[in-house]
């Protein structure tokens, strides 16, 4: 009889659930959490996400459920307070006691506050924990400004949150330069300089001596120099400090300035003990990076089970974004290293500042600073963990590329590197996965949990794997179907560059076959976008989906439903009363949408003309509906009527409405104008989203409702009309240019790389040199709008496409219809009358006649 | 017991619509849809037996390694012109007719 070894992990941080993670997937262990917070494990690393909308349960990594699955138990607000080393069991708060054979510390660290005279006051906080990130916001919610204290890395995280929740930001920083661990000076004063530039005011060599009562605001710092600041909120991120007092105080060896004294096994001086992550001190140093806590607690677990790995410290190496702006540090990035030589790069106009340390013999890559531009990261990190021969020009890998760039192949990297480094995943692991059945990016993420840590080398991850792929013969396609081998970007591109007008010119050009139903819409869209000709003209007709085809949205019973355009939601009750008596006259089925106008179902084919040129008749036009294409722009009656109102959204709503109607699109696009804060109109579910300030528009881009909700990011603030109109044109039309067939604008958003800060640099900074060519082809696609039902009816050779029979005047049996809540809907099944001409079951030669 | 098939003339070369379909009614009362792709006129069933409704010769038409289908314009299964066959469910097909054209007139033989 074997009985199980219980292991007891004190901590649920990220770094303790990866050991739980690690060890549930083993048998023979009882594995017990006993974690002193109310919650379990969540995501530090992307805690300032909680700000721009993640919640607490985005941010977690684990969920009681998941724990109950593996079998492992835990407790929450089991805050251990006893260790009894000889007995092997410790106890909490509550005086529970637990027995264990090895005990797991993953303690964790706190924000290290420097002893401040008035550090205690109110609105003086820290930012680690959630509930650190809610009296964070309570107390931004009744200031202006805010403080942080230190800029490392942690503490221009905290000042975007801060900037974020809407404060006067500054940084308040002791040594001479931001980022000091992992910039150079050029480096650090380059960041300054862009950080400065979105208006967060950095102020370095300050010392603060004391925190006291603010004339302006509810604190005034003061500083050694005698100048002082003052500020509603400050932000302590000074650094952390382990978390080591329960080992102090049971006698386990504690580093000099703190932390658990661990060895290569991840072990502390007692034997049945383990410390993790970062309340562990090893080689006298302490790791605040969670990718080497992870390494630990897969060292740790491996030792439990009688492994051998080794913890050999780790890389430091980090790249990341601050406030929108790329920052990347690499090994010996302060040049460090005897007989070392440095290549800078640097771009003031642009921003740029790289440099690159190399060994004395300029062979290896010793470390490296990019500020500004970080595209090289990837390339650079390979360089130095692998040892990788340098070209014989190693400036050439950071110089802007003009011509041949050497590029590290995926191919030259050996087994053994390490390509997402929070999750240790090697690109052996990867070819394990693939050789294991692997056949795409998205099963190799799943089987290596590659770019689940801080995602960063999801690029990386999936060239890897596309090489890999392609090494064994499976072609790795981002080829529309099989009639065109290009993607929809790259048809988009030579539709436009070649002045491609038709898709028989496109397929017999670039193409094969007849098309399909996948490319035939896809360059009907394309086309539409770049010369907007009327859709159903003889060469585009046989591309468009149904809905399009017919100018309607086809139901389950093959009938249509009608949707006029109502811009804004607004309607005159002559309108409204035509729509009704449309209704009435077609028996129709009449309902509101969400998009604020009237759908009317039920209607035949062969009835939709003669009902738009009654509705045409009396002013209105298409609502396209049906197409992939502007749908509504959803309003609130704004400060014409409003009493809280600050803009009038309504004319807002219409305008955008009227510009954009007809334009197509990779996908269904939906707007919103709200007229103030208290956003009626819901504009953040929406692709595009507008809201009223007091001084003019915020614009909201990439929202959604629908399957997967996502909420708008906030694109711009206070901007006039004339700018909000021209941003919109250029990010519309870029999206055009580039999504994928049927992606909405919140997938394209979220895998774009770079994703808003991007469209940010695109579309206000004209980052691409493009936002002149996007704005005239959004002119060209306003200037020839039509209303495509008024183009239909107005041609005979169009009417006859909607009789139900080419050879007859009767109507299609199946559409039957019965009464519900006084109106029509299609009659089910068993309700029917008809009972089908199933005629390829039926032998023909039997008369049909009971059919009528 | 066979019954003799004859050419029924349907419509006029004009009233189809080319690389796409129009539906007309037989005197058995089968809708049929007939398309025009290229140079060639093909004649289905009407009736979707996946979506169950009178609708395909609204499909959009593709070609996969040369075989030409209609996709159902309700689910989007493929139905192969030439034999009627389902490429996405072996457990349905439609019907199909033979079709020609003769001095610009569309016949079927029913």
């Amino acid at each position: 009889m074997s009985v199980k070894q219980k292991i007891v992990v004190v901590g649920n941080g990220m770094v303790g659930h990866h050991f739980v993670d690690e060890m549930a997937k083993h048998q023979g262990y009882e594995i017990t959490v006993l974690s002193a917070e109310d919650r379990l494990a969540y995501d530090r690393v992307h805690l300032s996400e909680y700000f721009s909308g993640k919640t607490a349960d985005d941010l977690a990594m684990t969920t009681p459920a998941y724990y109950n699955e593996l079998g492992v138990k835990f407790y929450t607000n089991a805050k251990v307070t006893n260790i009894d080393k000889s007995g092997k069991t410790v106890s909490t708060e509550t005086g529970e006691t637990f027995s264990y054979d090895k005990l797991v510390m993953a303690t964790g660290s706190y924000p290290f506050v420097p002893p401040i005279p008035g550090k205690e006051r109110d609105h003086c906080l820290v930012y680690r924990t959630i509930e650190d990130l809610e009296n964070i916001q309570a107390s931004a919610n009744s200031g202006k400004v805010g403080v942080v204290v230190g800029g490392g890395l942690l503490g221009l995280e905290a000042a975007n949150a801060l900037k974020e929740l809407g404060l006067e930001t500054h940084v308040v920083e002791f040594a001479p330069q931001l980022m000091g661990v992992q910039l150079d000076q050029d480096g650090g004063a380059l960041l300054r300089s862009m950080i400065e530039g979105i208006g967060v005011q950095v102020h370095t060599q300050k010392a603060t001596n004391e925190i006291i009562d603010g004339e302006t605001c509810n604190h005034r710092m003061v500083f050694a120099d005698g100048t002082h600041l003052e500020t509603d909120v400050i932000l302590f991120s000074a650094g952390i400090r382990p978390y080591d007092n329960l080992a102090r105080e049971f006698d386990l060896a504690i580093g000099e300035r703190g932390g658990i004294v661990v060895d290569n096994q991840c072990k502390t001086s007692d034997e049945n003990i383990y410390a993790i992550g970062e309340c562990a001190l090893w080689n006298n140093f302490i790791f605040g990076l969670v990718a080497p806590g992870y390494t630990m607690a897969k060292v740790a677990a491996d030792n439990i089970m009688g492994g051998e790995q080794q913890f050999t410290g780790a890389d430091m190496s980090t790249k990341l974004k601050l406030m929108g702006m790329d920052v990347g540090s690499i090994g010996d990035a302060h040049a460090r290293t005897q007989g070392c030589k440095s290549y800078v790069y640097s771009n003031q106009p642009d921003q740029i500042y790289k440099k690159i340390v190399v060994s004395a013999d300029g062979k290896n890559l010793l470390g490296a600073v990019l500020v500004g531009d970080t595209s090289e990261y990837d390339s650079l990190l390979q360089y130095m963990l692998n040892a990788i021969e340098l070209p014989a020009n190693p400036d050439s890998l950071i110089l802007p590329s003009a011509g041949e760039k050497p590029t590290l192949g995926v191919d030259s990297l050996p087994d053994t590197a390490t390509i997402c480094s929070c999750l240790n995943v090697t690109k052996g692991d990867i070819i394990g996965a693939i050789d294991a059945g692997a056949c795409d990016v998205a099963s190799v993420k799943s089987c290596t949990k590659a770019t689940t840590g801080c995602g960063g080398c999801a690029a990386l991850v999936k060239s890897v794997t596309d090489h890999e792929l392609e090494k064994r013969g499976v072609e790795v396609s981002t080829d529309i179907c099989e009639h065109f081998a290009y993607s929809r970007i790259e048809l988009f591109h030579i539709v436009k560059a070649e002045k491609i007008k038709t898709f028989d010119t496109l397929i017999e050009k670039h193409g094969c076959g007849l098309g399909c139903e996948i490319c035939k819409p896809a360059v009907g869209s394309i086309l539409s976008s770049v010369w907007n000709d009327y859709i159903l003209q003889e060469d585009h007709l046989p591309l468009q989906d149904t809905n399009d085809t017919y100018l309607g949205n086809m139901q389950k019973d093959g009938t249509y439903s009608i949707v006029p355009r109502m811009p804004g939601g607004e309607v005159t009750p002559e309108r409204l009363i035509v729509i009704g008596e449309v209704a009435k006259e077609y028996n129709l089925y009449t309902k509101v949408t969400g998009g604020q106008r009237i759908d009317l179902f039920g209607a035949r084919v062969d009835q939709l003309p003669d009902i738009w040129e009654k509705l045409i008749a009396a002013g209105m036009e298409t609502g396209h509906a049906y197409g992939k294409s502007l749908r509504t722009v959803k309003s609130c009656v704004g400060s014409t009527w409003c009493r809280y109102g600050v803009q009038d959204s309504m004319a807002m709503a219409i305008f955008l409405e009227n510009r954009y109607k007809g334009l197509r699109s990779p996908h269904k696009i939906k707007f919103a104008v709200s007229g103030c804060t208290r956003e009626c109109a819901e504009a953040q579910s929406k692709d595009i989203g507008v809201i009223a300030t007091e001084n003019g528009w915020n614009l909201y881009v990439s929202g959604n409702g629908g399957m997967k909700p996502r909420h708008g990011d906030l694109f711009a603030t206070d901007l006039d009309d004339e700018t909000l109109v021209k941003y919109i044109d250029r990010y519309l039309m870029f999206y055009v240019r580039t999504a994928d067939r049927l992606t909405r604008t919140s997938v394209w958003l979220d895998n774009l790389e770079g994703g808003l800060e991007y469209m940010q640099k695109v579309v206000i900074d004209d980052h691409l040199g493009v936002n002149a060519e996007l704005e005239s082809q959004m002119e060209a696609v306003v200037a020839t709008y039509q209303c495509e039902w008024k183009t239909t009816i107005e041609d005979p050779k169009q009417l006859k496409r909607f009789r139900q029979f080419v050879n007859s005047k009767a109507i299609d049996e199946n559409i039957e219809f019965v009464t519900e809540r006084e109106q029509i809907r299609p009659a089910r099944g068993e309700e029917k009358r008809y009972q089908g001409v199933q005629i390829h079951t039926v032998d023909i030669s039997e008369p049909a006649a009971e059919i009528v | 017991m066979t019954i003799e098939k004859q050419w029924q003339t349907i419509c006029h070369r004009d009233d189809l619509v080319k690389n796409s379909g129009v539906c007309a009614l037989l005197e058995s009362q089968e809708q049929i849809a007939i398309f025009q792709v290229q140079d060639k006129v093909y004649s289905v069933g009407n009736w979707d037996p996946i979506g169950k409704a009178n609708v395909l010769y609204r499909g959009l038409i593709g070609d996969t390694k040369g075989e030409v289908y209609v996709a159902s314009p309700l689910y989007k299964q493929r139905f192969t012109l030439n034999s009627g066959k389902c490429l996405d469910d072996d457990s349905v097909s439609i019907k199909t007719y033979d079709t020609r054209l003769e001095q610009d007139q569309v016949q079927i033989l029913v």
